[in-house]
């Protein structure tokens, strides 16, 4: 399927969520599905790095937080829309995840995971004692009463993250279908045999580290106007990057699917949780869920169903992964 | 003389432990050289440092006139030095014919010649029938048998076009025939104009398809000629058989 035809396809749904959130008449649909919208970016742009070329970031929560605080200082120096705060910040955390990627990208493993979270917390700290976003005060951000073209702000911040997550899945399929999704596949394959192959390893890490830390904090830039007070412990907690590691795994990394699915039965299983038993259960049902894939489905869902596909007769195995006529040169 | 590969003086530790010692070895464009020695006598060692997966500390790297000593791995391959590993190492979650389209897109492509995607699917098919796995190409890696896998390395080696082969103990556990296949395969590469560097332990098929003969023994070089002369010299021998 043609990228146009798959983005019309998602707007599409992405409307008709929209109208079925109206159709409830109450705000708190639009809460829950603003926080499993955001999820959705995240471990889409988790699954850049960590499924697609197999480096497990565990700094999501410092992107995440990065673009909310990007959003707090741009917002205390002059308020712009949402739209542009969405920018700014996508571009303030690319820059890091480049930055990252650069410093870290020749260590693998334990090593690479320790040193994103370590990313994480100098950038909390940094915040902390950065008294122009509120420190560890915190900061407060009102919330317009009215949003344009809309009226009334939860839907609009809803309206703008269930866009988001459209563009972030878009990104991650035409990825996935390009030959850069061809070398990020060799990277987490057998990173020597990709560079004796020709493949600029290093350069393809450092893009991936860029598009997810962008994508992250995007994803973090309306959250100060969704949650109103921004504490940077909270900001910068690590159940973000536990949940954006989850999704993933659980739905499958090989591809845009698995993130997807991940966070639609994760993140809407916690906010069934949330209201029917409690908000600390959260984590507790990440931990369950993730033990089970990994003893029954280490491959997560698409893995299962791809398990499935191979006892089906031949033909079906291994099919080439890249659409023949991926556009463009090699990166 | 024109040397395609010419190593001069290279010399490599890890820690204390000295891997080579000053080696010296060149390569004429379109020759055959085997590469011999005990195990752990540094011939791997020698390919990785040719190949930028390892860096030299002494030394240098000259190939096709180009300098290597700031070139990493994939530029390597985009001048035209190819290897294969000695444990295969395939891309698992590709099919076989994607493990093709690899260094046709990032090494042949990028080198500039035109490529569209129609030309890579036949190129990637007709490199898989050259090896006999053309019935296997949506395949992946894991389905294959050891010599399969070997073929594969080795076809993923030629889809770079290279100029240069190192096939590093590609026929390593396999049977007499299958041995002869790989030789046959590599000798019509060598025909077609690309020079290759075999390491080899077999010795029936490094001295059949041989030109020139280098030995190494505890990281330095013993020996460099004809593969006769060669293993009839005494430091081989004894190299080999012990005082």
């Amino acid at each position: 399927m043609r990228t146009p035809i798959f983005l019309l396809i998602c707007l599409v749904i992405a409307g008709a969520a929209f109208v079925a959130a109206v159709a409830f008449n109450n705000d708190y649909v639009f809460f829950a599905g603003y926080v499993v919208m955001q999820y959705m970016v995240l471990s889409t742009a988790w699954n850049i790095l960590g499924g697609y070329c197999g480096y497990v970031n565990f700094g999501t929560a410092g992107f995440f937080g990065l673009g909310a605080y990007s959003t707090v200082a741009f917002h205390r120096f002059y308020p712009l829309p949402i739209p542009i705060l969405l920018i700014f910040g996508g571009v303030v955390s690319g820059i890091v995840g480049f930055g990252m990627g650069y410093l870290t990208l020749r260590l693998r493993g334990a090593f690479f995971a320790i040193a994103t979270l370590a990313l994480a917390v100098v950038l909390e700290t940094l915040v902390v004692n950065w008294d122009y976003v509120g420190g560890s005060r915190g900061a407060y951000i009102v919330r317009p009463e009215v949003a344009p073209l809309i009226g009334n702000y939860v839907r609009y911040l809803f309206l703008i993250m269930l866009l988001l997550a459209v563009a972030a899945i878009t990104v991650a399929r035409l990825i996935e279908r390009s030959r850069l999704g061809y070398g990020f596949a060799t990277i987490r394959d057998d990173e020597q045999a990709a560079e004796a192959s020709g493949v600029p390893t290093l350069r393809l890490k450092l893009i991936a580290t860029t598009i997810s830390g962008a994508l992250m904090g995007m994803a973090g830039a309306p959250f100060p106007y969704y949650i109103g007070y921004l504490q940077p412990s909270s900001t910068f907690g690590f159940d973000y990057a536990v949940n954006a590691i989850a999704m993933p795994l659980i739905g499958g990394t090989t591809s845009w699917v698995g993130p997807v699915i991940g966070t639609l039965l994760l993140a809407s299983l916690q906010q069934i949780a949330t209201v029917t038993i409690s908000s600390a259960v959260n984590l507790l049902i990440v931990g369950c869920l993730l033990v089970g894939f990994v003893i029954v489905a280490p491959e997560g869902i698409i893995g299962l169903v791809h398990r499935y596909i191979r006892h089906k007769p031949a033909g079906l195995v291994g099919r080439s992964r890249i659409a023949a006529d991926a556009p463009g040169p090699a990166p | 003389m024109n040397w395609l590969l010419d190593v001069k003086d290279l010399g490599k530790r890890f820690g204390g432990f000295v891997a080579l010692e000053n080696i010296s070895l060149a390569v004429r464009a379109g020759e055959r050289v085997g590469l011999i020695g005990p195990n752990g006598s540094g011939k791997s060692t020698l390919v990785n440092c040719i190949c930028g997966t390892l860096r030299n500390e002494a030394g240098s790297v000259r190939f096709d006139g180009h300098l290597l000593h700031r070139s990493v791995a994939h530029q390597r391959t985009r001048l035209g030095l190819a290897r294969t590993f000695q444990l295969p190492r395939p891309f698992a979650s590709l099919s076989l014919i994607d493990n093709m389209r690899i260094p046709l897109i990032y090494t042949v492509a990028a080198r500039g010649a035109v490529h569209s995607a129609r030309d890579i699917e036949a190129r990637s098919f007709e490199l898989l029938r050259e090896v006999g796995l053309d019935n296997k190409a949506q395949r992946l890696p894991r389905d294959l048998t050891q010599v399969e896998m070997r073929k594969l390395e080795l076809a993923r080696a030629m889809a770079a076009e290279p100029k240069l082969l190192i096939a590093d103990e590609s026929m390593a556990g396999l049977t007499h025939s299958e041995v002869e296949d790989l030789l046959a395969l590599l000798k019509r590469l060598n025909e077609q104009g690309v020079t290759i560097i075999l390491i080899e332990h077999i010795m029936r098929a490094v001295m059949s398809f041989s030109q020139r003969l280098v030995v190494l023994v505890s990281g330095r070089k013993i020996a460099d000629g004809e593969p006769d002369e060669v293993v009839h010299n005494p430091d081989v021998e004894r190299a080999y058989l012990g005082q």
